[in-house]
């Protein structure tokens, strides 16, 4: 007998299908809406919403390859993402615009977390997965703090303004006529630039985790003694699935940095991106990848509507003071909150994991 | 029946004791402690500098001792890791400023007993609220996801959000005080060493409740079956004990524990914001790691260990030292994989 060949689409995916077709057709939406985004939308704002979801694809689908696929809670993701874009930040203020500076910066930071996270897992994953989460707990905050208090390398609270080689800034025209009614200036080379490393890296993880040794993670989380007697080295293949992890939310924070021209602790390493990521991971799906998409696209949209859907609420309920206070715009994370343990309880499998089932159910 | 059978074994061995192999003391972790404080001597320099910083060390870590003790308990008995843990923490301080204004009489007046009586009141109310939301906690948060490690993660964090936001909701997001009474306040004088009266309430209030503790889970009933039920739950279980049920009163009784911690550590900083619960969150979660998961002794020197680093640390290059309590966890994990005063189970 002959074996077929894989289709160019299989390899694409590594096999990996979406295995529903409401989520094809979610996915391809997305995919649809973040390849043409500049032309399909005019203004800075949605450019900018666009480029977000590319850079937490990447961010939350790295925290999937842990959280999904090993089992493990890391609360060092945004550590890892926040090196990324305080390296590229560092490197281009100090050294000035040019691409070997955006390289140095980029290979230091990404050097810096894959020893980091060795160094981590090497202390605390050796005893017990429930250490790991705690220490990374504490050396995530210990890091935020440092940033928050080194102000002469990473500017503090403050945060850093850099520029970018020149062929990236908005003032760079590809050349001069429009294409489609926009203009191809260095803002929108540069979301391509981030549009396609997402991509590039989407699709490796999608590869890592449906190689063999995605699948022996997979074996280890549902059972680390059975996977360990069949002679896997567990040890090994956790630390290696971290550092990779690490690796892939710092090349994230990289693309954030590329995009922004900025930095702040704010948006990178406080524990409020940690509980972003975390959220986006656990609504979308643990371990499918595809939950990551959903997720985030889903959480970026909410994120710009909750507090404007919490501000007519608490308006409304302005007679009654106590509820009304329950709804403040302020109290937003009190919702999220509740949304995040309702949906620990209720949609452990989360959205793709729901709609995998309409498709056994109905066929859909 | 037994008691027959106890007497003719006491005959047959001299001392019944000596025969089994028990527990030694294990004195290491205290002398590293002592060697620590006495290397950061030279470093600071002035002895009375290092006096006051370590005075104030021993009433920070007795303060993280009381928060960080249900924790552990909580761990070893039922193996469950409460990452919300610090929300009691803010709870208790919130709730003891409510009762301010009640009892204000007796905190502004000129008697010491009175003065005293007022905190100890605050104190026990505090307790008593953060003991109540405990139970409801264990209830919505914590049984649902029993024996799942990676939910209880998650939902424990979801519910520290909650109830810090929750805390918000009720007392608003302005900052809150928590003056001490006059006659609490103040330092006595030791020669040139200055060291405040609340820092040496705290370090008897925190040794006191360690000896309670220690003698609670070593010569009652109820410690007795706390540590078995660490040892082995299924066996206790079988044995017709209901470990579930004293699971919740541990839990409870630590969440109160926390809120007298909250509440202590408030009186400590006078001002605070809902954050006072996550900023020692990391800490207590640093102590527990390093003492031992479910082992009070070791919840006890670690938490000291680490109030005395950074106070040392914060003296010195202030910049580091949350690093600093880190770099101990390191050394310490290096040293001791499981934690100072690892438990036999574990």
């Amino acid at each position: 007998m002959k074996t077929k060949k894989p289709s160019l689409f299989t390899q694409i995916l590594s096999g990996d299908f979406p295995r529903s077709r409401l989520l094809t057709l979610l996915l391809l939406g997305v995919l649809v809406y973040l390849a043409g985004a500049p032309f399909l939308f005019s203004g800075a704002r949605s450019l900018n919403v666009a480029a977000t979801i590319c850079v937490f694809l990447v961010l939350a689908a790295s925290y999937d390859l842990l959280l999904g696929y090993c089992g493990i809670v890391s609360f060092a993701h945004a550590m890892f993402y926040g090196i990324g874009a305080y390296g590229v930040a560092i490197a281009l203020y100090k050294l000035g615009p040019s691409w070997s500076a955006l390289a140095i910066g980029a290979g230091a930071a990404i050097a810096l977390s894959a020893v980091l996270a060795l160094l981590i897992a090497l202390v605390s994953l050796r005893v017990k997965a429930i250490f790991y989460s705690m220490t990374t707990l504490a050396v995530a905050s210990a890091f935020s703090a440092l940033v928050l208090r080194l102000t002469s390398i990473t500017g503090g609270d403050d945060g850093r303004n850099f520029r970018l080689p020149e062929v990236l800034t908005p003032g760079f025209r590809l050349f001069e006529a429009e294409l489609w009614g926009t203009a191809i200036n260095g803002k929108v080379l540069s979301y391509y630039l981030v549009f396609a490393c997402s991509l590039l890296l989407f699709l490796l993880m999608l590869r890592v985790v449906n190689s063999r040794f995605g699948r022996v993670l997979e074996a280890i989380r549902e059972n680390e003694f059975r996977a360990e007697a069949i002679g896997y080295r567990t040890l090994l293949y956790r630390l290696t699935a971290n550092c990779l992890s690490a690796v892939l939310a710092c090349c994230a924070g990289v693309l954030m940095a590329v995009w922004l021209r900025y930095v702040g602790p704010q948006t990178t390493v406080s524990f409020t991106v940690m509980l972003n990521i975390l959220l986006m991971c656990v609504i979308g799906g643990l371990g499918t990848m595809y939950g990551a998409v959903l997720g985030v696209v889903i959480f970026v949209i909410a994120e710009n509507y909750i507090q404007v859907g919490l501000q007519s609420l608490s308006h409304s309920l302005a007679s009654v003071a106590r509820l009304a206070k329950l709804f403040h715009p302020d109290r937003w994370l009190l919702w999220f909150g509740t949304i995040f343990v309702l949906s620990v309880y209720f949609f452990p499998s989360g959205i793709v994991g729901k709609l995998r089932e309409l498709r056994i159910r109905f066929g859909l | 029946m037994s008691t027959a059978s106890t007497s003719s074994s006491a005959a047959t061995l001299a001392d019944p004791l000596a025969a089994l192999p028990g527990r030694k003391t294990d004195l290491v972790p205290l002398l590293v402690i002592v060697a620590f404080g006495l290397a950061a001597m030279p470093l600071i320099g002035s002895s009375s500098t290092w006096i006051t910083l370590t005075v104030a060390a021993l009433a920070i870590g007795m303060m993280l001792f009381i928060m960080a003790s249900g924790l552990t308990l909580v761990f070893g008995l039922m193996d469950v890791m409460n990452l919300g843990h610090a929300a009691f923490v803010a709870i208790g301080a919130y709730a003891a400023t409510s009762i301010v204004a009640p009892i204000n009489p007796w905190l502004t007046s000129e008697s010491t007993v009175q003065n005293i009586a007022a905190v100890v009141v605050i104190a026990l109310v505090a307790m008593l609220v953060t003991a109540a939301v405990g139970w409801v906690f264990e209830r919505l948060f914590i049984r649902p996801a029993q024996g799942n490690h990676l939910k209880q993660i998650l939902i424990t964090i979801g519910a520290m959000i909650i109830l810090d936001q929750l805390v918000l909701v009720l007392w608003g997001a302005n900052q809150m005080l928590l003056p001490l009474p006059a006659s609490l306040r103040g330092s006595l004088l030791f020669g040139d060493v200055a060291i405040e009266r609340y820092r040496l309430i705290a370090i008897g209030v925190g040794a006191l409740v360690f000896a309670g503790l220690v003698l609670m889970l070593q010569r009652s009933r109820i410690g007795l079956m706390i540590r078995a039920g660490v040892e082995n739950r299924e066996m206790v279980e079988a044995l017709g004990h209901h470990v579930r049920r004293l699971f919740v009163a541990v839990f409870v009784a630590g969440a109160g524990l926390a809120g007298l911690g909250g509440t202590m550590w408030g009186f400590y900083r006078e001002q605070f914001t809902v954050s006072i619960g996550a900023e020692v969150l990391v800490q207590i979660l640093i102590v527990v790691i390093i003492g031992g998961l479910g082992s009070i002794t070791g919840c006890f020197a670690a938490a000291i260990l680490i109030a005395l680093s950074t106070n040392y640390v914060s003296f010195l290059a202030p910049d580091f030292a949350l690093v600093s309590n880190i770099l101990v966890m390191v050394v310490i994990l290096l040293w001791r994989p499981r934690g100072l005063y690892p438990l036999a189970a574990q």
